[in-house]
């Protein structure tokens, strides 16, 4: 009972928190940080799902949030036309030559063992992947370089694209799972993190399919936009009712758009997590987690269900990442950082509580308020502490001008005190 | 004549590049190897570490700089690696008294002191940037060059030049007298020789009677020790950014897994191996080629199997390749 009531409270802090904010901030900060804290709370239901209920250490969860983000892009973004006829074929057929390659060589080891024809054929595939790849590639990427250079996506509407993003990331991790889980922890660890390094360096270099470090921008949205609200009598003339001139009434409005589909897709996921969690199949995977000899021994097949939940857990992490895409509404390769998307998600699951979907999605809303907050009264709080020193000491300017990495500290301190006095997250595991 | 040319292309461009690189990743795995072996855990927090003792080095360089002190030739760095040392090492050992002490009293899972140093990373990663920045900075000082490409070649006659970088020397030489003497400290002296029991077997070693306090205050201090000097010569060599540092993690961890985790030989052995895939992998060889191939052959493009942004690639692959194959890495390592 003690553990609902610590449930429905600390709930209640977070919403009083959001509350508080818009009260004392502005409500535009409030749905900021209310947008991305359900963001946030999907990510670390992902890695709760890897982690709390499976035991796997995945330290590679930007590889998979971008790879969403990637996918908004591809699934939405309207094709470039002359991309397509200058060079679409060969590139598509260079992908298709080097997943072919790939197989081959998987297929010639596992037949024969024979050194020299496995990497023969590696070899022979790659060369040719390259001859039919590099003509291509510099054709769509000299289409326009200023405006597009690239293939463009599908067109199709963007919440397809969000599932796109699912899609994408569960392929990526049954390519990884298969390769890495049979690994010990600590090198599944270094894996996933070098692989998501990997996913990042493949967005940054191949302009052809994302515009690399050009960004792309403009992303469709799937919510109306503040220009036509605004050019909109009757919604003008509401906003007017309600006390709002059009401007903020069109952002307040966007966002909370924004703000209830995300709310409907973390619940979706959160249902099925907690149905999960409590059906056989989650009393089975706990199993397998505390004590995987003992669960093989009962006949359970546990590299199968690392693998799948690997490949769920990655899912749910994609989509989490096509929806931040979607409301950033541009991609931008080189602003995914292993320490804002890898572990500062880490930090959300842990400190929320692993093995509870509840935890993770109250660490995921807490730690986000405080990583924003952090960059917001940081500054004033600095000023506060450094008030005794004099105006032109070159101590004050210093602390003044790199209060922006406080927040990197305080995470820091925030787990290692969980971990240290609460080992178990502030919503411990049943 | 040509092929003496192609031997120096090759070397300009690829093996000494790679022999300084190959350095500095060793030094850095060989930390993480002796954390492995004594502390039984993956120090996430190794890159940063790094980066917090190059920026203790950076502002005592700083200051015997505006003090005049300078090396000659040398760079000033090398005189305020002791005090980096010494910088690093108190903040390793309050770090260890501090929190993982705790756990180790617990007796805690290898996997909850993984997670410790995550946060141990981001306190280091915020007190790296609150105190430097995040922005790069430069220190190197002295003299560029040991060989200079356009003396080279007006002293041989080739049509390539040698350019060798006075950083590039030094963190060689550097490298081979560290690691030589942690290698005579390990083999050759009493608490070396204790570390190495307590590595091998915990509690036969406690048994003997040794103190595993002192053993990983001792590791905790060569740790200090490689990891400032590895840091140094990495950011003297190319330049620091502590991003950079932080994803330095991925080819250092590489290096101490493909020669075999808690393995100090494999982890050298692993750092070139790492260095010398990674350049040759991300170089283009038609400068090196043209000179070998008859000319109806001659590659037309550059010959370059990866774009250089792919270098972690490279490092990750052969990562999963020998560990696909060899799942000790090289020189067989522990496997807890």
């Amino acid at each position: 009972m003690s553990q609902s009531i610590r449930t429905y409270a600390l709930f209640a802090l977070v919403a009083l928190l959001i509350i508080g904010t818009g009260l004392l901030q502005g409500w535009d900060l409030a749905l900021v940080i209310l947008n991305m804290g359900l963001v946030s709370a999907i990510m670390s239901l992902g890695v709760n799902l890897q982690w709390g209920i499976a035991g796997l250490f995945n330290v590679g969860v930007m590889g998979f949030v971008a790879l969403g983000g990637m996918a908004v892009v591809l699934a939405s973004v309207d094709p470039v036309a002359e991309a397509w006829a200058a060079g679409g074929a060969r590139a598509i057929l260079a992908l298709v030559l080097g997943a072919a390659t790939i197989v081959a060589t998987v297929l010639a080891w596992k037949k024969t063992k024979n050194r020299w024809l496995t990497a023969a054929i590696l070899i022979a595939g790659f060369v040719i992947y390259r001859m039919v790849r590099d003509p291509g590639v510099d054709a769509i990427e000299a289409v326009n370089p200023a405006g597009t250079g690239f293939l463009g996506g599908l067109g199709l509407p963007v919440v397809i694209g969000w599932m796109v993003g699912g899609l994408l990331a569960a392929g990526a991790a049954w390519i990884i799972g298969k390769t890495a889980l049979g690994l010990r922890s600590d090198y599944l660890a270094i894996a996933t993190l070098g692989i998501s390094e990997i996913i990042i360096a493949i967005m940054k270099n191949e302009e052809w399919l994302t515009r690399g470090v050009k960004n792309v921008t403009g992303l469709p949205r799937p919510v109306p936009d503040a220009i036509d609200l605004q050019n909109d009598p009757g919604f003008v003339e509401r906003a007017a009712n309600l006390g709002f001139d059009p401007t903020a009434a069109s952002t307040l409005y966007i966002k909370i758009g924004y703000g209830l589909m995300f709310a409907a897709v973390l619940i979706i996921l959160l249902v099925l997590a907690q149905l999960a969690l409590n059906s056989p199949w989650g009393r089975m995977m706990r199993a397998i987690r505390d004590n995987e000899t003992s669960a093989r021994a009962m006949g359970k097949d546990v590299t199968f269900r690392h693998l799948q939940v690997f490949i769920l857990g990655s899912a749910i992490c994609g989509i989490a990442g096509a929806m931040m895409t979607t409301l950033d509404g541009q991609l931008i390769p080189t602003s995914y950082q292993p320490l804002r998307y890898t572990f500062l998600i880490w930090v959300m699951v842990i400190v929320g509580g692993s093995g509870n979907n509840l935890g993770a999605v109250l660490g995921g809303f807490l730690i986000w308020f405080l990583w924003v907050q952090v960059e917001v009264l940081g500054p004033g709080f600095m000023t506060w502490i450094t008030g005794a020193l004099p105006d032109d000491s070159g101590l004050k300017a210093h602390l003044l001008d790199s209060v922006q990495h406080m927040r990197l500290l305080t995470m820091g301190v925030i787990l290692l005190l969980v971990l240290r006095f609460s080992p178990r997250g502030l919503l411990p595991e049943r | 004549m040509d092929f003496l040319n192609a031997i120096v292309a090759l070397s300009n461009f690829v093996i000494i590049p790679a022999m300084a690189y190959g350095s500095q990743l060793a030094l850095g795995a060989l930390g993480v190897t002796l954390i492995y072996g004594i502390l039984r855990f993956s120090n996430f927090a190794h890159g940063d570490t790094m980066a917090f003792g190059t920026m203790v080095v950076i502002l005592f360089t700083w200051l015997f700089q505006s003090w005049g002190i300078s090396l000659g030739p040398l760079p000033t760095a090398l005189l305020a690696i002791p005090f980096g040392i010494a910088g690093t090492a108190a903040l390793v050992l309050i770090t260890d008294r501090g929190i993982y002490r705790f756990y180790r009293g617990q007796k805690a899972k290898p996997v909850v002191f993984v997670i410790v140093s995550i946060g141990v990373m981001f306190i280091y990663n915020g007190l790296t940037r609150f105190i430097l920045g995040a922005d790069d900075q430069r220190f190197a000082d002295g003299e560029r060059f040991i060989i200079n490409a356009r003396e080279f070649k007006q002293m041989t006659g080739l049509d390539e030049g040698l350019g060798i970088k006075t950083t590039q020397g030094l963190t060689v030489v550097t490298a081979i007298i560290v690691v030589a003497l942690l290698f005579w400290f390990l083999n050759r002296t009493r608490t070396g020789k204790s570390m190495r029991a307590y590595s091998d077997n915990e509690d036969l070693a406690l048994l003997s009677g040794i103190n595993p306090e002192r053993v990983v205050m001792v590791t905790w201090l060569i740790v200090a020790a490689l990891i400032t000097v590895a840091g140094t010569l990495y950011g003297l060599d190319k330049s620091y950014k502590p991003f950079t540092y932080f994803q330095l993690l991925l080819p250092i961890f590489a290096s101490a897994i493909v020669g075999g985790l808690g393995s100090p030989l494999g982890a050298i052995a692993g750092g070139f191996v790492i260095a010398f895939s990674e350049v040759a992998i991300t170089y283009a060889w038609k400068k090196v080629l043209v000179y070998l191939m008859p000319e109806a052959l001659e590659p037309s493009g550059l010959v370059q199997l990866m774009a250089t942004e792919y270098k972690f690639a490279v490092s990750f692959m052969i990562l999963v390749v020998v560990l696909l194959f060899k799942p000790t890495g090289l020189f067989k390592g522990k496997s807890v």
